[in-house]
């Protein structure tokens, strides 16, 4: 595990004690870090307001720059890029504290993770020297260009395509659902780079910039007028062979790690989250509120709405522990986190639906902003949690092939090269 | 189900399990269907030998339990009666065994206490229905005091093994508070009608109270002020039901996935259809969050810990629900067969029906969480 590697490469040095770091981060935090809500953090700018959001971003940067200089930026980073090298135990310690603070919290994914473990893991000495410290210092965020509109779950059927001139590669085709694509600096890239061989094999993976000419960055509307998604069109952009990253050809190696680093988000010791927050969904809370704003609590309908989505969230918090116990104590394999993925997918569905039921009328068309307002909307956008990070029909082709140990799917895209892989008709989809 | 069970809880466990796969087969289970008692004395008797009657009671009055947390460890054996869909009176039994134990057992309760051990007796509990919040019960039966004596008036159905039960817990409504009593089954006044359900081997009955006098020497616990002692026997209850329950489950989920693999149509096994596939990641996904909060729930219950309550009403309602679902879904992917009396998965199907009804419904228990959830909103305001 590249998280352990951090910690190999200080052991010549005298590694910070957990007591010594707490009190120095606490130190550091107190005096510079201001006291911030969760509603606040949770603040949506990606809504309209280009200015603001622009302006956070500026923060955030800024923010990233003094927890550089404070000594507190890359944890498990190694010291020669600009990290701490110190231990996942000491990046928990850093999450404890950062609780109620305002922190850079967008910075953390996919900047830190997955890009930049993905930097520290596959790139070479020069690369790490070259992209690891501007990005510890706020100075460089980077996006996932992973996705594309021919197909979602399927990332190993890229189509972007890249072909080697020389010393440099030409890039062309689209990526898309990168967030914040247009306030961001650089892309990681996969790319097909051969097309007689089978889809795995025929990948290779890319550093670009995002602002250059034959970057198009076009702005994704949501349907909760969200624009925090972005689709890019690249048009012969040209990289030179030193920002390829891992072998040529074998980029699903990295791809793979990519996948892994992604799905850890906040949970891997290269980001910093502040325990105990999660970000913007519909809670048991909001749809009791939505009920009192209704006068309906004395319903008993609406009492037994409430209570479900109270009940499907505690479940939810408890089924993840449960299966997180299980694959510890090795009584399920580490796939049954789709288990997860389904359940909370589904009960975020159900909570979001309750949430627009018990508003009854109001959930058609209000005044002013309230409870209803935000479950109307959530309700619009329902499915969007059961699509991103994986859709739950994947989620569940996992659990009954790799859990339950059922018969895998029939695949035509096996032991054919990629060139002879049916697709879709429209490159949209 | 623990994930990391003890040695000893696990020993506890499988010791349990070994005696009823050889003790209550699925034919025994069908041959009880017309036994008016559902369960035999002499199987009870040594079940009670092996522990099921005296983990939630105090080892001064002579049980004890295997870890330190004896309603885990109940729920260990709840979860074997579950998938084995075992007969007995374990839900009924323990609740009443460990109201006597809390309430300090002395004199006669003493006396009926160590029958409920050694698993000569056997006792249920006459309970309340559920209110709108934890501290709030609705009581079929009311106490008027006459001299010394306590009067008991009402009806309570449906009572867990009433006829054959030798003493009722019963609780009722005394002026604003509640009291709880325990009376002999066979005290003047007192009528069971037996009521018709669809486990084999669990009984039902409607127990009359019609001027029914017991002394005070009866009462169990603090008289008027029993509301907490009721809440802690309803979580012990709803622990074991619906440990019971994902027993249950897991059984018919096994069951179902094997013959997935088994049963092939047009030249392939049902395992290997995608629609199918889906479903059981579904079931399989209802079938571990059960797991999940059953075990939370319990943990929190055997504390009586501030979320027990909220826990409990959610693992009973969830489970209720999806594990309905869940069975019936085995059932419809066994086609035909499963719908046959010769068929074991009904069992299952019958077991958690019932455990869904009893000691509140899905949405009696949903109710009840929200309003946990309001109390707790009013009070943050």
């Amino acid at each position: 595990m590249s998280a352990l590697r951090a910690e190999e490469e200080t052991e010549t040095e005298e590694t910070e004690d957990l007591e010594s770091f707490r009190r120095r981060a606490r130190a550091f935090i107190t005096a510079n870090l201001a006291p911030k809500t969760i509603d606040e953090m949770r603040q949506d700018y990606s809504v309209g307001d280009e200015e603001a959001e622009l302006a956070e971003i500026a923060h955030e940067r800024d923010l990233q720059r003094m927890i550089f200089d404070a000594g507190l930026a890359g944890i498990c980073f190694p010291r020669a890029y600009g990290g701490q090298g110190l231990t996942p135990a000491h990046q928990m310690v850093l999450n404890e504290e950062i609780v109620g603070r305002d922190f850079p919290w967008r910075i953390q994914v996919p900047t830190f993770v997955p890009c930049a473990a993905i930097i520290l893991e596959f790139g070479t000495e020069e690369q790490k020297q070259r992209y690891l410290p501007p990005i510890l210092r706020g100075e460089e965020l980077w996006m996932q260009f992973l996705s594309e509109p021919s197909g979602g779950s399927d990332v190993a059927a890229a189509l972007t395509t890249a072909v080697r001139d020389g010393d440099q590669w030409v890039l062309n085709g689209s990526k898309i659902w990168t967030t914040g694509a247009w306030w961001s600096d650089w892309g990681l890239c996969l790319a097909r780079t051969n097309w007689d061989v089978p889809k795995h094999r025929g990948l290779t993976v890319f550093m670009l910039p995002i602002h250059q000419p034959n970057v198009e960055v076009h702005r994704i509307e949501m349907l909760n007028g969200s624009r925090e998604f972005c689709q890019e069109f690249l048009t012969d952009v040209v990289v030179p062979d030193s920002d390829r990253i891992g072998e040529v050809d074998d980029g699903w190696t990295v791809g793979t790690r990519w996948m892994f680093h992604e799905r850890m988000l906040f949970n891997s010791p290269y980001a910093s989250h502040p325990v105990g927050v999660t970000h913007g969904s519909m809670d048991a809370t909001s749809v009791f509120k939505v009920a009192r704003e209704a006068g309906l609590l004395d319903d008993t309908a609406t009492q037994e709405m409430v209570g479900e989505a109270r009940m499907l969230e505690l479940i939810s918090d408890a089924v993840g522990k449960r299966i997180n116990e299980s694959i510890s104590a090795g009584k399920l394999s580490d796939q049954a986190a789709a288990i997860v993925r389904l359940f909370k997918g589904s009960s975020q569905e159900r909570i979001r639906t309750l949430g627009f039921e018990v508003a009854g009328s109001a959930g058609a068309a209000w005044s002013g902003e309230g409870p209803t307002t935000r479950a109307a909307i959530n309700y619009l956008i329902r499915q969007g949690g059961s699509i991103g990070g994986g859709t739950l029909e994947m989620a569940r082709n996992v659990v009954a092939e790799r859990v339950l140990g059922m018969p895998r799917e029939r695949r035509l895209d096996k032991d054919v090269p990629f060139r002879d892989v049916p697709r879709s008709r429209s490159g949209s989809g | 189900m623990l994930i990391n069970p003890t040695e000893e809880q696990e020993f506890f466990r499988a010791t349990t399990e070994r005696f009823l796969v050889e003790h209550a087969p699925p034919d025994a289970l069908r041959r009880l269907r017309d036994d008016a008692d559902g369960f035999d004395r002499d199987y009870w008797r040594r079940g009670a030998e092996l522990g099921w009657t005296s983990l939630l009671v105090d080892e001064a009055h002579g049980g004890g339990s295997i870890s330190g947390a004896g309603l885990v460890d109940l729920s260990l054996v709840a979860y074997e009666f579950g998938h084995h869909a075992a007969p007995g009176p374990l839900t009924a039994t323990n609740v009443v065994a460990s109201a006597l134990s809390d309430g300090g057992s002395d004199g006669e309760q003493a006396e009926v206490l160590a029958g409920l051990l050694s698993g000569e007796a056997i006792a249920t509990w006459c309970a309340p229905e559920l209110g709108a919040r934890p501290d709030t019960w609705r009581t079929a039966v009311e106490i008027e005091r006459a001299g010394d004596a306590l009067v008991l008036r009402g009806t309570v159905r449906p009572v867990e093994h009433a006829g054959q039960a030798e003493h009722f817990l019963v609780t009722a409504r005394e002026g604003a508070g509640l009291t709880q009593v325990l009376v002999p089954a066979g005290a003047s006044g007192i009528t069971v009608e037996a009521l018709e359900t669809v486990d084999l081997t669990r009984r039902f009955g409607a127990v009359t109270f019609d001027g029914v006098r017991v002394g005070a020497d009866a009462v169990v616990g603090a008289p008027g002020e029993a509301s907490s002692d009721v809440g802690r026997q309803l979580r012990r209850a709803v622990t074991m039901l619906n440990a019971e329950a994902v027993g249950a489950m897991q059984a018919a989920f096994d069951m179902t996935v094997e013959w997935s693999f088994d049963r092939y149509s047009f030249g392939r096994p049902l395992a290997s259809y995608q629609a199918l596939k889906h479903r059981f990641a579904d079931m399989m996904s209802w079938l571990q969050a059960g797991h999940a909060i059953s075990d939370s729930a319990c943990a929190a219950a055997q504390d009586d810990e501030p979320n027990a309550d909220e826990l409990g009403s959610a693992a009973k309602a969830f489970i209720g629900r999806y594990g309905g679902e869940l069975i019936q879904d085995c059932v419809q992917l066994h086609g035909g067969i499963g719908v046959t009396f010769d068929h074991d998965l009904h069992l299952y199907l019958r077991r958690l029906t019932v455990n869904r009804s009893v000691a509140g419904t899905p949405r009696e228990h949903l109710r009840r969480i929200a309003g946990i959830v309001e109390a707790r909103e009013g009070e943050a305001a």
